[in-house]
């Protein structure tokens, strides 16, 4: 039993890495635009989509395809914003966006079925059937490369918004979008990067989900549903919030799997109505200025 | 429009809708009378709360469901078979509004986007408990009592069932608009603190409408399911459906009375004939349509079709005649003043 519930904890953590880099995109979309992308998850299914094409038509390595498919998501992204997320204006704007996003996703869930089917696919390579042995058990090597992948581009957008120009005018944007205007910021510019950047990461986060997982079209509801859980429980634009939470939140649904496998994912929404009770913010949030 | 006028067109509109079974004959074609009008109810329920106050639910086939399953479970378990069935419906209300309380009590504590995200965790909780308890069927469902009604006339007393509900419904949500309570809730909508400051009992006020509105979704989703004889959770919980009301109160008229009404009429109708021609089978076609209509409402029709349109005919009717809304409002003179040439600035030079 203890290594059953040793392995869910390692589990839970490598694949929490993963839904990690998946949730910081989605909360810096939010923290700098006020909006939540929910076609993220649909999103993350078309970058692991574009890789599977890319490992079955051209035979190129999954993590060296990546140097394609991150510009193609990224590109995909500012397209997004440039054509509806930009054109929204106004008191309504909050859901408004909400259900751009939810628009776009189903087209782009729609297209996916037509090209793709409804069948699961996997991603294969080498590394996704053999394992390397930890702790007793056997572990494939696509968690450990995902994780350190995961942590390599977290790390990364850390230094982005940390250590650059343009992370300082992200951050200014996030605190204060009329402040930041008022200094010379293009805040326009700032937000389609940032929509770019947050879904680029779904390319990298895809491709370690598609092969860790089977999936169809439909898969993107079900991430989705947990990212938003991790960013709302992580704290709304809170880019530390969402990378505790993912590991935290991971964990302990792979080790509630261990006993109830059909009940598992209800973790996540029962936290988060339990934790939001008590706290409406989330873990890390600030407290939310009156909206007009 | 004159008093007269309206009057004759709404009872005109009554006897076409009344008449509706009687004329048309044609199974498939009232299938698409009787899903159309389970949609008004339900776009109209879930305008009666998300309408009114500005919370857009996404949850609102947590109510469906549990309408759904509420009339399933009774019936096995109690071995009601037969019309009598259809005296559950009042449970089914009192489901939908004590399932709205404590969902309201939690999902109401929260605004903006945490509200719409909470709509959807719920709504995800009661579709995996669905699948996963054993009383409600599991993922196969539940099948409907059976209905000892000829084959050839069958959708025709579901047609009076939905459009009664539909029209409940309606009278509900007018009845609401032309009251203090909807006064109260349409105060939220436009700025809640304030409200709360001037002395509405917010969350009292909210919860009411999120219980009525749940309690109407409830007893349209019991009809919906003796209609298509089964619920499985994908059904019964479908996010599809949630994202479809929207739609049809954004595409007729966010927050009117008449809009719901018109955007399910349009919407519904529509789905149902792309998802019967071939040439679009297998859904995902109807997908993208459905994303499209969306997008295309929410960028050039953002206020929907009645306010835009009666906007419009305000602008035919006042063509040429000089604008008087700027002399009553405050702000800069100047503004909307453009084709009356002003005497005073010209006197001022």
């Amino acid at each position: 039993m203890t290594r059953e519930v040793l392995e869910a904890i390692v589990d839970g953590i490598l694949v929490g890495g993963v839904y990690a880099l998946m949730a910081v995109g989605l909360t810096l979309i939010f923290g700098v635009l006020d909006i939540i992308n929910i076609a993220q998850g649909v999103l993350v299914i078309l970058g692991a989509y574009l890789s599977y094409s890319l490992s079955t038509k051209a035979h190129i390595d999954l993590f060296v395809g990546l140097l394609i498919t991150i510009p193609a998501m990224f590109a995909i992204g500012v397209v997004i914003h440039w054509a509806f997320i930009r054109r929204l204006r106004g008191t309504e704007r909050t859901s408004m966006t909400l259900l751009v996003t939810y628009a776009v996703a189903l087209i782009i869930e729609g297209i996916l079925y037509k090209i793709y089917g409804a069948n699961n696919v996997t991603l294969s390579a080498s590394y996704t059937t053999t394992s390397i042995r930890v702790f007793g058990f056997y572990l494939p090597w696509i968690y450990i490369y995902g994780f350190i992948l995961a942590l390599v581009l977290v790390a990364l957008i850390y230094a982005l918004l940390y250590r650059t120009k343009f992370g300082r005018s992200v951050r200014a944007t996030m605190q204060d979008e009329t402040a930041a205007r008022l200094v010379g910021i293009d805040v326009n510019r700032v937000a389609a990067l940032t929509f770019g950047i947050g879904v680029a990461v779904t390319a990298a986060g895809g491709m370690v989900y598609g092969a860790t997982n089977a999936f169809n079209a439909n898969s993107g509801y079900d991430l989705i549903s947990r990212l938003l859980a991790i960013i709302i429980l992580g704290g709304l634009g809170s880019v530390g919030g969402a990378l505790v939470t993912s590991v935290f939140m991971l964990t302990v649904e792979s080790v509630v799997t261990v006993w109830y496998p059909t009940w598992a994912i209800v973790v996540f929404y029962a936290a988060l109505v339990i934790v939001l009770l008590v706290r409406p913010t989330g873990f890390f949030g600030r407290k939310e200025v009156r909206a007009q | 429009m004159t008093p007269l006028l309206k009057g004759t067109a709404l009872i005109a509109l009554i006897a076409i809708v009344v008449a509706f079974p009687q004329v048309v004959t044609n199974p498939s074609v009232t299938n698409y009378g009787v899903l159309a009008m389970i949609f008004v109810t339900a776009a109209s329920a879930w305008n009666i709360f998300s309408g009114n106050t500005g919370y857009i639910s996404l949850g609102q086939a947590v109510f469906y469901g549990s309408g759904a399953y509420t009339m399933g479970i009774a019936a096995r378990d109690w071995n009601i078979t037969g019309d009598t069935v259809f005296a559950l419906l009042p449970l089914c209300a009192a489901v939908g509004a004590l399932v709205a309380v404590p969902f309201g009590l939690i999902a109401l504590r929260v605004r903006r986007h945490t509200f719409i995200v909470i709509t959807i965790a719920v709504f995800f909780i009661f579709q995996l408990m669905a699948t996963n308890f054993s009383f409600t069927g599991g993922s196969s469902g539940l099948d409907s009592p059976f209905l000892n009604w000829p084959a050839a006339s069958y959708n025709t007393p579901f047609y009076y069932i939905a459009l009664a509900c539909a029209a409940g419904t309606i009278a509900i949500a007018w009845l609401i608009r032309r009251s203090r309570f909807g006064l109260q809730l349409r105060a939220i909508r436009d700025d809640e603190d304030r409200a709360r400051g001037l002395g509405v009992k917010a969350m009292r006020v909210k919860l009411s409408a999120f219980a009525i509105s749940g309690a109407a979704t409830a007893v349209i989703g019991a009809v919906w399911f003796f209609y298509i004889n089964q619920v499985e959770p994908q059904t019964g919980f479908d996010p599809l459906f949630d994202l479809t009301l929207v739609l049809m109160a954004f595409l007729g008229g966010y927050g009117s009375i008449t809009g719901p009404v018109l955007g399910a009429l349009i919407i519904e109708p529509l789905t149902l004939w792309l998802n019967s021609q071939p040439q679009f089978s297998g859904g995902s076609l109807s997908e993208i349509l459905l994303g499209a209509v969306f997008l295309v409402t929410v960028l050039f029709l953002p206020r929907g079709i009645i306010p835009t349109g009666g906007e419009l005919i305000t602008k035919l009717r006042t063509r040429g005649r000089p604008a008087v809304i700027p002399a009553t409002t405050f702000g800069p003179p100047a503004a909307g003043t453009a084709s009356t040439p002003s005497v005073s600035s010209g006197g001022a030079r």
